[in-house]
C-alpha cells in the first residue's frame, strides 16, 4: 500500500542530515506560528500565493533562491571541512556514502534551485517593466512555472529526512544512475525534483519570449528595447530550445529504472554515453542561460551608474545573440575524454574558443561603457567591476580547457572545479547579487544599506579567490574532484586556504540576511519617494516604488533607446538629474488586471504528492496526484472571468499616493 | 491578458514597424506562445529520434524492426492520421466562422480518425510485446517504444483535449478563449502529423 | 479578423478567403497523399537504386513536412510572419544538431572503442 516507503527511511542513525532536518522543521513551524499568530494568512494567500503580478512572482524566486542557498552553502561548508580534514590517511567527519549525496546535493541545488530561480526571479520581476507593459504574455502560467519550482525545491528537501538523495554527482550519469548500481531512492528524487521543475522553467522560458517578441509598449522597436531585455530574450529561447532535451533524457533514465528500458544500461545495448552526449546537449545551453541575463544586468549597471548610455548597444546586441546560437555548438567539451576521435574533438575545442569572442566584445563594450563616464561607485558597480575581473579570469581558464590535450590532464580535476566556479561564481553570482541590489528599491521601496552592500561584495571577492584560487593549484597537482579524503598532505594547506575563503562567503551570506533586516528597519529613512533613486535610463524607474499592481496605467510611447532618459531630458530641457516625477494620472483607456488564482499553487500541490508518490512507488497515491493536476487544470479551464476592470479612482489614488511621498 | 491602450490608436496604419505597434492582441500571443511550446515538444521528439537512431541497431540479439514492423498497417495509419489532420483543419475553418454544428461534425471526425490510429498502433504495440519483444528486451525496442509511445501518448492527449474543447464549445460557445484555444488545438494536432512523417520514415520505412 | 494583422499573425491562421482556405486544406491533403505514397512506394520497390532510397525518403519527408506547414499551418515568410518562421528555423535548427550531432558523435565514439568482445576479452 505504501509502496517501499517504511520507518527506516528516516536516517535516524546519522546525526548530521537528523539535525539539519530538525533546524529546519523548527525554522519553518516559526514562521507557520507567528504567521498565524499575526493573521497574515489571508493576506498571503490573497497577495503572493495566489499572485499572478509578474512582480511578486518574481520577488518569490529570489526568496526561494535566497533560502535555498542556504542549503547548497552548508553542503559546501561541509565539503570544504571534510576535505580540509582528511589529508594522508585521516577520514574526516563524513563517511563516503555521506560525502556523494552531499557534493551531489550541492550541485544540482545551486544550478537548479539557487542561480536559475535567482536568474528567472530578475528577469520576471525587470523585463515587463522595462518594456512599459503591465504583465507578462500568461501570467496565470507564470504562477504555475513559480510553483512548479517551488514543488522540485520541496522533493529535494524531503529527500534530507525521508530516504536518501543521488550520490552519483549532479547530473546523474549512467550506468551509476542505473537501478542496478542505484537501488534507492536518491537517484529517483533527483530525477522526479528535476523533471517537475524543469516542466515549470519551459513554461517560464515559453513566457518570457512570447512576452518580449510581441508584448513590448508602442514605439518599442527591437532596436530601442533595453539589452537587459535582449539577453533575457536569448537566455529565454536558450530555455525553449534546451529544457526539452533534459526532459527527453530525464524521461529515458526514468523508463530505464521504472520500466526496465535499455537506453544507458550496460547490457542488451544500451548505450550510457548517449546520456552523456544528451545531457550536454542541455547543461552547456544551460549556463548560458544562468550567464546571459548576467550579462544584461552588468550593462544595465554600467551604463546607469557611469551615466553614459551603453557602449555599442549593436554589437552587444549581435554578441548576444551570437552566444544564443553558438551556446548550441560547443556542448562536446564536456566530454572529451570519452574516446572521440581527434577531428571531431578539435572540431568542439575551436568552437568553444570561438564562442569567448563574443563575450570578449561585451567586457570591451562594458570597459568603454565605463571610460569618460562618471561613475558613481555604488555597491551595484563593485560588483560589476568584481565580476569583470573575476569572469575574465574564469573564462581563460575555459579556454585553456577547451584545448582538448590540456582537458586530458585537467578533466574533472580540481582544476575544473575552480573554472566553473569562477565562471558562476564571478558571473551569475555576482550579477544577481548586483541586480538585487539595483533593483531592489523598486521591488520594495527603499534602497538596502550601501555601507553593508560593499561589506557584502568584499565578502564574496576576497571569500571566492582564497577558496578557489588553490583549487586551481590543486588541480594541477593532480586533485580530483569529488573525492572524500586524499593521501597527499601538501595538499592540505590548499584545502585549508580554501575553507577558509568558503568561511569568508559564508560571512557575505549571513551579512546578506543582515543588511536585508537591518534595511527593513531603515526602510523610512532610506526610502525610494521617486522611484528613481539612481538616476536610471530605463522605463522601470519611471515607475513608483513599489510599482501599483498594473504598472503603466498608460503604456509610454517609446520614442528612442534608454526611452525614460529621454523622457526626463525632454522634460527638463537639460540633461542629467533626477528629475523624475510621478506618472501621469490616466485620462482614458481601461486598465484590466488578471485576477489572482490558485492553481498554480494547487497543480504544485498535487505534483509533490505524484513526485514523492512515484519516487517511493505507491502507485494509487501517484494516480491521486496525477488527477489532482488534470482536475485543478480542467478547473481553470472553466473560469472565464479571468481579469477586473480597475478602477479610474483606483488609479488616480494609486498615482496620489506616489506623489504625496514625494520631498515637498 | 493584454488589452490595447489609447496610445496605440495609430497601430493599424501600415506605415508603422510591425515591432513598434505596441503590444500584440491576445489572439496573437496565444498562437505564438503555443508556437514555441510546439517547437519545444518537436525538439523533445528530436532528442527520442537522436536515441532511435543512435541505438536502433543494438538488438542484443533479438528481433529487429525489419522483422517487426508490419509496413500496409502503417500506411494505413498514416492515412487515418492524416485525414484527422484535414479533418482538423476544416473544424478550424468552421470555428473561424462560428458555425456549431460543422465545428462539431469535423471535430468529431476528427476524433473518430485519431481514434481509429490510436487503436491500430495500440494492436501493433501488443502484437510486438506478445511475440517476446518488448521494450526490456533490448536498446533498439526501448528506443522503438519510447520513440513511437511518446507519439501515441501525444495524440492521446489530444484526443482528451479535444473532448474537453468540445464540452467547453458547449458550455461557452465561440467566445475568444474558445477559439483561441481551438487555434492551439490546430496547431498540435497538424504537428503531431508533421511528427509521423519522421516517424514513418525513419522507424518504419527506414527499418533494417 | 483583420487582414493586416496588427503585430503579426498568429501560426494557423490564414488571412485569405474561406474558399482559398479550404482549397489549401485539399490541395495540401493531395500532396501528402502522393508524398506519403510515394515514400511507402519508394521503400518496397526494387525499381530505384538501392543507396539513393534513403536519400529519397528524406527528401519526400521533408517536403510533405513543409506541405504540412504551408497548407495546413499556414506559414510563409510574409513579414507578418516573420517570428513564427524564425522561430521554426530555430528550432529546427536545434534539432537538426540534436539529431545529426548525436549520431555523429556517437557513430566517432563507437568507432573509436575496441569492439565489445575483445574488451570482455581483457576483463577476464
Amino acid at each position: 500500500m505504501i509502496g517501499k516507503l517504511s520507518w527506516s527511511a528516516i536516517p535516524l542513525d546519522q546525526p548530521i542530515p537528523i539535525i539539519a532536518a530538525g533546524v529546519v522543521a523548527l525554522a519553518i513551524l516559526a514562521v507557520l506560528v507567528l504567521a498565524t499568530l499575526r493573521g497574515w494568512w489571508p493576506y498571503l494567500w490573497r497577495e503572493w500565493i495566489t499572485s499572478v503580478d509578474h512582480k511578486r512572482i518574481g520577488s518569490m524566486y529570489m526568496i526561494l533562491a535566497l533560502v535555498m542557498l542556504i542549503r547548497g552553502f552548508s553542503d559546501a561548508i561541509m565539503m570544504r571541512t571534510q576535505l580540509a580534514l582528511a589529508a594522508g590517511g585521516a577520514e574526516g567527519y563524513l563517511p563516503p556514502e555521506h560525502y556523494n549525496q552531499i557534493f551531489s546535493a550541492h550541485g544540482a541545488i545551486m544550478i537548479f534551485f539557487v542561480a536559475m530561480p535567482f536568474v528567472v526571479g530578475l528577469m520576471n520581476f525587470v523585463v515587463p517593466l522595462q518594456l512599459g507593459i503591465r504583465d507578462v504574455a500568461f501570467p496565470v502560467l507564470n504562477s504555475v512555472s513559480f510553483w512548479l519550482t517551488a514543488a522540485g525545491v520541496l522533493l529535494i528537501n524531503v529527500s534530507l529526512v525521508v530516504g536518501e538523495f543521488a550520490r552519483t554527482g549532479w547530473l546523474a550519469y549512467p550506468p551509476l544512475s542505473e537501478l542496478a548500481y542505484s537501488p534507492g531512492v536518491g537517484v529517483d528524487y533527483y530525477l522526479w525534483s528535476l523533471q517537475i521543475s524543469g516542466v515549470g522553467t519551459l513554461l517560464s522560458g515559453i513566457n518570457l519570449t512570447t512576452t518580449i517578441l510581441k508584448l513590448r509598449a508602442p514605439g518599442m522597436s527591437y532596436a530601442r528595447m533595453p539589452i537587459f531585455c535582449w539577453t533575457a530574450l536569448a537566455s529565454n529561447l536558450l530555455i525553449v530550445a534546451a529544457f526539452p532535451i533534459l526532459t527527453a533524457t530525464f524521461a529515458m533514465l526514468l523508463l530505464d529504472r521504472y520500466c526496465g528500458f535499455h537506453f544507458f544500461t550496460n547490457e542488451l545495448g544500451g548505450n550510457a554515453m548517449m546520456y552523456i552526449n544528451l545531457i550536454w546537449l542541455w547543461g552547456h545551453p544551460e549556463v548560458y542561460i544562468l550567464i546571459l541575463p548576467a550579462f544584461g544586468i552588468f550593462s544595465e549597471v554600467v551604463a546607469t551608474f557611469a551615466g553614459k548610455p551603453l557602449f555599442s548597444y549593436r554589437s552587444m546586441v549581435v554578441a548576444t545573440m551570437a552566444i544564443c546560437v553558438l551556446s548550441f555548438m560547443v556542448w562536446l567539451h564536456h566530454f572529451f575524454t570519452m574516446g572521440a576521435g581527434a577531428n571531431v574533438n578539435g572540431f568542439f575545442g575551436v568552437m568553444t574558443m570561438i564562442i569567448a569572442v563574443p563575450t570578449g566584445v561585451k567586457v570591451f563594450n562594458w570597459l568603454f561603457t565605463l571610460y569618460g563616464g562618471r561613475i558613481r561607485f555604488t555597491s551595484p558597480v563593485y560588483w560589476a567591476i568584481g565580476f569583470m575581473v573575476t569572469f575574465v579570469i574564469g573564462g581563460m581558464t575555459g579556454v585553456l580547457l577547451a584545448v582538448p590535450p590540456a582537458d586530458f590532464v585537467l578533466h574533472n580535476s580540481l582544476f575544473l572545479v575552480a573554472h566553473f566556479h569562477n565562471t558562476i561564481i564571478g558571473g551569475v553570482v555576482f550579477g544577481v547579487m548586483a541586480g538585487y541590489m539595483y533593483w531592489f528599491p523598486k521591488a520594495f521601496g527603499f534602497v538596502l544599506n550601501e555601507c553593508l552592500g560593499k561589506m557584502i561584495f568584499w565578502c564574496w571577492f576576497i571569500g571566492f579567490y582564497l577558496a578557489f584560487m588553490p583549487l586551481y593549484a590543486l588541480g594541477l597537482m593532480g586533485a580530483t574532484r569529488r573525492m572524500q579524503h586524499y593521501d597527499n598532505p601538501a595538499w592540505q594547506p590548499f584545502m585549508i586556504v580554501a575553507l577558509c575563503g568558503a568561511v569568508l562567503i559564508l560571512l557575505g551570506i549571513i551579512l546578506t540576511a543582515l543588511q536585508l533586516v537591518i534595511s527593513v528597519r531603515q526602510r523610512r529613512r532610506n526610502a525610494d519617494l521617486t522611484g528613481d533613486p539612481w538616476n536610471g535610463r530605463t522605463l522601470e524607474w519611471s515607475m513608483p516604488s513599489p510599482p501599483p499592481p498594473w504598472n503603466f496605467s498608460e503604456l509610454p510611447l517609446v520614442t528612442g533607446r534608454d526611452a525614460f532618459w529621454a523622457m526626463k531630458q525632454a522634460r527638463s530641457g537639460h540633461s542629467a538629474h533626477s528629475d523624475a516625477s510621478p506618472p501621469r494620472i490616466v485620462t482614458s483607456g481601461l486598465v484590466r488586471v488578471p485576477r489572482n488564482t490558485p492553481v498554480g499553487f494547487f497543480i504544485a500541490f498535487f505534483a509533490v504528492v505524484a513526485g514523492f508518490a512515484l519516487i517511493w512507488h505507491i502507485w494509487p497515491m501517484a494516480a491521486l496526484g496525477l488527477t489532482g493536476i488534470v482536475t485543478a487544470v480542467i478547473r481553470q479551464a472553466w473560469s472565464d472571468d479571468r481579469e477586473m476592470l480597475v478602477s479610474h479612482d483606483e488609479i488616480v489614488a494609486a498615482s496620489q499616493r506616489a506623489m504625496r511621498r514625494l520631498p515637498s | 491578458m493584454m488589452s490595447a491602450i489609447a496610445v496605440s490608436q495609430r497601430a493599424v496604419e501600415d506605415d508603422i514597424p510591425l515591432s513598434m505597434r505596441g503590444p500584440a492582441p491576445a489572439s496573437v500571443v496565444a498562437g505564438f506562445g503555443f508556437w514555441l511550446f510546439l517547437l519545444s515538444d518537436i525538439i523533445l521528439f528530436a532528442a527520442f529520434f537522436a536515441a532511435y537512431a543512435v541505438l536502433s541497431g543494438e538488438t542484443a540479439g533479438g528481433p529487429s524492426g525489419l522483422s517487426l514492423f508490419h509496413k500496409q498497417r502503417v500506411f494505413i495509419e498514416t492515412l487515418f492520421l492524416l485525414f484527422s489532420s484535414v479533418t482538423c483543419g476544416f473544424g478550424s475553418l468552421a470555428v473561424q466562422r462560428g458555425n456549431r454544428p460543422r465545428t462539431c461534425l469535423w471535430m468529431i471526425a476528427t476524433l473518430l480518425l485519431g481514434g481509429v490510429f490510436l487503436a491500430l498502433e495500440l494492436t501493433e504495440f501488443s502484437g510486438i510485446v506478445a511475440t517476446g519483444a518488448g521494450p526490456s528486451r533490448s536498446a533498439f525496442l526501448s528506443a522503438f517504444f519510447a520513440l513511437v509511445g511518446a507519439h501515441g501518448a501525444h495524440v492521446t492527449f489530444g484526443l482528451a483535449w479535444l473532448v474537453v474543447m468540445l464540452l467547453q464549445l458547449g458550455t461557452f460557445g465561440f467566445e475568444p478563449m474558445v477559439r483561441r484555444r481551438f487555434v492551439c488545438f490546430a496547431l498540435f494536432w497538424h504537428a503531431l502529423d508533421i511528427v509521423w512523417v519522421g516517424v514513418f520514415t525513419i522507424v518504419y520505412l527506414g527499418a533494417r | 479578423m483583420s487582414n493586416s494583422a496588427p503585430q503579426g499573425r498568429s501560426p494557423g491562421k490564414a488571412t485569405h478567403g474561406a474558399a482559398d482556405n479550404a482549397r489549401s486544406y485539399v490541395i495540401g491533403l493531395a500532396f501528402a497523399l502522393v508524398l506519403t505514397c510515394a515514400s511507402f512506394w519508394a521503400s518496397a520497390s526494387s525499381l530505384i537504386y538501392g543507396p539513393a532510397v534513403p536519400v529519397l525518403l528524406a527528401v519526400l519527408a521533408i517536403a510533405q513536412m513543409g506541405v504540412h506547414l504551408v497548407f495546413f499551418l499556414h506559414l510563409s515568410s510574409a513579414p507578418d510572419q516573420s517570428n513564427n518562421f524564425l522561430a521554426l528555423a530555430f528550432g529546427l535548427f536545434v534539432s537538426a544538431l540534436v539529431v545529426f550531432g548525436s549520431l555523429l558523435i556517437m557513430a566517432n565514439l563507437n568507432h573509436n572503442m575496441m569492439p565489445m568482445d575483445r574488451l570482455l576479452e581483457l576483463q577476464r
